[in-house]
């Protein structure tokens, strides 16, 4: 122990002392501040980045799901749409069938109601013209006969026949 | 070939377990003749010295070596030529406050006569027996106290760069240049470390993911960062100069190692809160009487741990030089084909051992004195949970 304590040295300890205790302000300043900070800064943005890039993933992953329930949502509205169409174009389709169908009843109406009074005027022009051309045909024969008596009497008679005939 | 697979690990490995090995033959060599020296020149030399047999002339010379180089010296001596007595190195200033302020050179002491150094009609003498600076008169006699051995002289305050003041300054110097340049590499390259600096940034890291915020907790850290770095850095680097060629012995010395602790001892008590002093005086949930019994043992407690911690640090690092030195010198006391290359692998092995421990210590020190500042911050609604 003795020994030990002989070994104390003032000078040294003084100056172990006063250069520690100043390389300890120097490098607090100069060194440990300046390290520790940019360390410290360094961990900090990758915490951040990490962060972000978590956050991003997430944003990326909505971003997705709402991208597929849009589509989803167009091909629903796509297939509502078409599916309309369909309906419109039958309905359409069909409609036009009734009216075409109304339409060509009444021009099968119409034609047969022309048709009708067409016959009844042609009946009507052909009971005229065979009455005129009978009477012009009795007439001619009536002149003709009628210079002849014999051949007057045999028309009269024929005709008379005829119209029995008839 | 598993040797080749991996060179330059190898390379590395082998040169870094040499180091201390080169450092400490160098030493060897140097401050044994310094001790010769020094012998020479103060006639008060008591070292078991030249007695003629030739091993007893090596072990006390390795003796006497490993003793100056675990204490703290006034020159540097990076090696030295036995025979003809010369040192190869530098002298260190000299900075004395006896009354007065006295500086010069430690070459002087070798320089002068007896070795008695005049200055400003004051005459001082290196004593050789435990390295310290005694005031004495012109003819440089020292009275031993009969008991220890110790000089009586007066013992002017030292306050001279010595070799260790020199390393504390050097590492100084070192860190602040490495941990700056750390700090600029962060903003130069946008919150990225560049080049060779960035091997420190883990260190850093887990200082305070490993050691400061587990002991310490979230809230409370980060005023004690800064001490906590510089304690880890500063006892890592000092520990590891003292396994390089340079051979010095920083962190096994106590003064080092009680200045440490009394900064953390300091440190803990100032920034203590009240549930630190209450546990301390009037440990909650215990009888009333055995509060009084306690509030001495918990007050010897608050002493005991920066203790330990100087006791550590020093005891660990004092013995690794120790040992490696010893075995070292075994090398020049068997000069044998056998021995000699067994201890030199026996010291190989230790050497890397030191590496280890020359990080867990620092490590340690660090881990404790985190631990000691999280008590002085511990928070009273933990307590309760806790009893």
């Amino acid at each position: 122990m003795d020994k030990l304590i002989n070994q104390f040295e003032f000078g040294l300890f003084f100056w172990q002392v006063l250069i520690f205790v100043g390389l300890i302000l120097l490098l607090k300043k100069f060194a440990w501040k300046p390290i520790l900070d940019a360390v410290n800064e360094r961990e900090e943005g990758i915490k951040n980045a990490l962060q972000s890039a978590e956050q991003a993933r997430k944003d990326m992953e909505n971003l997705m799901s709402n991208n597929e329930k849009l589509a989803a949502e167009a091909r629903a509205e796509r297939d509502a749409m078409m599916k309309e169409a369909r309906e419109i174009k039958e309905k359409m389709i069909n409609d036009a069938k009734a009216e075409a169908q109304i339409q060509g009843e009444k021009m099968i109406e119409q034609a047969k109601a022309a048709i009708e009074s067409e016959k009844n005027a042609a009946m009507a022009d052909l009971k005229n013209q065979v009455s005129a051309l009978s009477l012009e045909i009795a007439e001619k024969l009536l002149k003709d006969e009628l210079s002849n008596k014999e051949a007057q009497a045999k028309l009269v008679e024929k005709m008379l026949g005829d119209a029995k005939l008839n | 070939m598993v040797i080749s697979r991996k060179p330059s690990h190898l390379i590395v490995a082998a040169l870094l377990a040499l180091m201390p090995l080169l450092s400490i033959a160098n030493e060897n060599h140097g401050e044994a003749t310094s001790t010769h020296a020094t012998e020479a020149v103060a006639p008060a030399g008591e070292e078991g010295h030249g007695e003629g047999h030739e091993t007893g002339d090596i072990r006390s010379e390795i003796k006497s070596h490993i003793n100056h180089h675990v204490l703290d010296s006034h020159d540097f001596t990076l090696f030295a030529d036995d025979k003809e007595g010369k040192h190869f190195g530098f002298p260190l200033p000299v900075i004395l406050w006896d009354g007065e302020l006295h500086m010069f050179s430690s070459a002087e002491f070798h320089h002068a006569e007896n070795g008695v150094v005049e200055s400003n009609g004051k005459y001082y003498v290196l004593s050789h027996h435990d390295g310290k600076i005694y005031r004495t008169d012109a003819s440089g006699t020292l009275t031993e106290d009969e008991k220890s051995g110790h000089p009586t002289n007066v013992h002017p305050i030292d306050l001279s760069i010595t070799k260790s003041v020199l390393f504390i300054i050097i590492t100084a110097i070192l860190m602040f240049f490495l941990f700056t340049r750390l700090a600029k590499s962060y903003a130069k390259n946008g919150g990225i470390p560049k080049g060779m600096v960035r091997i420190f940034e883990p260190l850093v890291v887990f200082i305070r993911d490993e050691i400061a915020i587990p002991n310490i907790g979230e809230k409370n850290y980060k005023k004690y960062m800064s001490y906590l770095l510089t304690i880890f850095f500063f006892i890592l680097f000092l520990n590891l100069f003292g396994l390089t060629p340079l051979g010095v012995n920083v962190t096994g010395n106590l003064t080092i190692t009680f200045s440490l602790a009394i900064l953390t001892f300091l440190i803990t008590n100032l920034t203590a809160n009240k549930n630190y002093w209450g546990h301390i005086f009037w440990m909650p949930g215990v009888p009333y009487l055995m509060r009084i019994v306690l509030a001495p043992i918990e007050l010897l407690g608050v002493f005991i741990k920066p203790f330990s911690l100087m006791i550590r640090l020093y005891a660990n690092i004092f013995a690794g030089h120790i040992v490696i030195m010893s075995i070292i010198g075994l090398m020049f006391i068997f000069k044998s084909w056998i021995g000699s290359p067994l201890s030199f692998g026996l010291a190989f092995v230790l050497s890397i051992l030191e590496i280890l421990v020359a990080f867990l210590q620092a490590y340690i020190f660090t881990m404790l004195t985190a631990l000691y500042f999280g008590s002085a911050n511990e928070e009273h609604h933990h307590e309760e949970a806790h009893h």
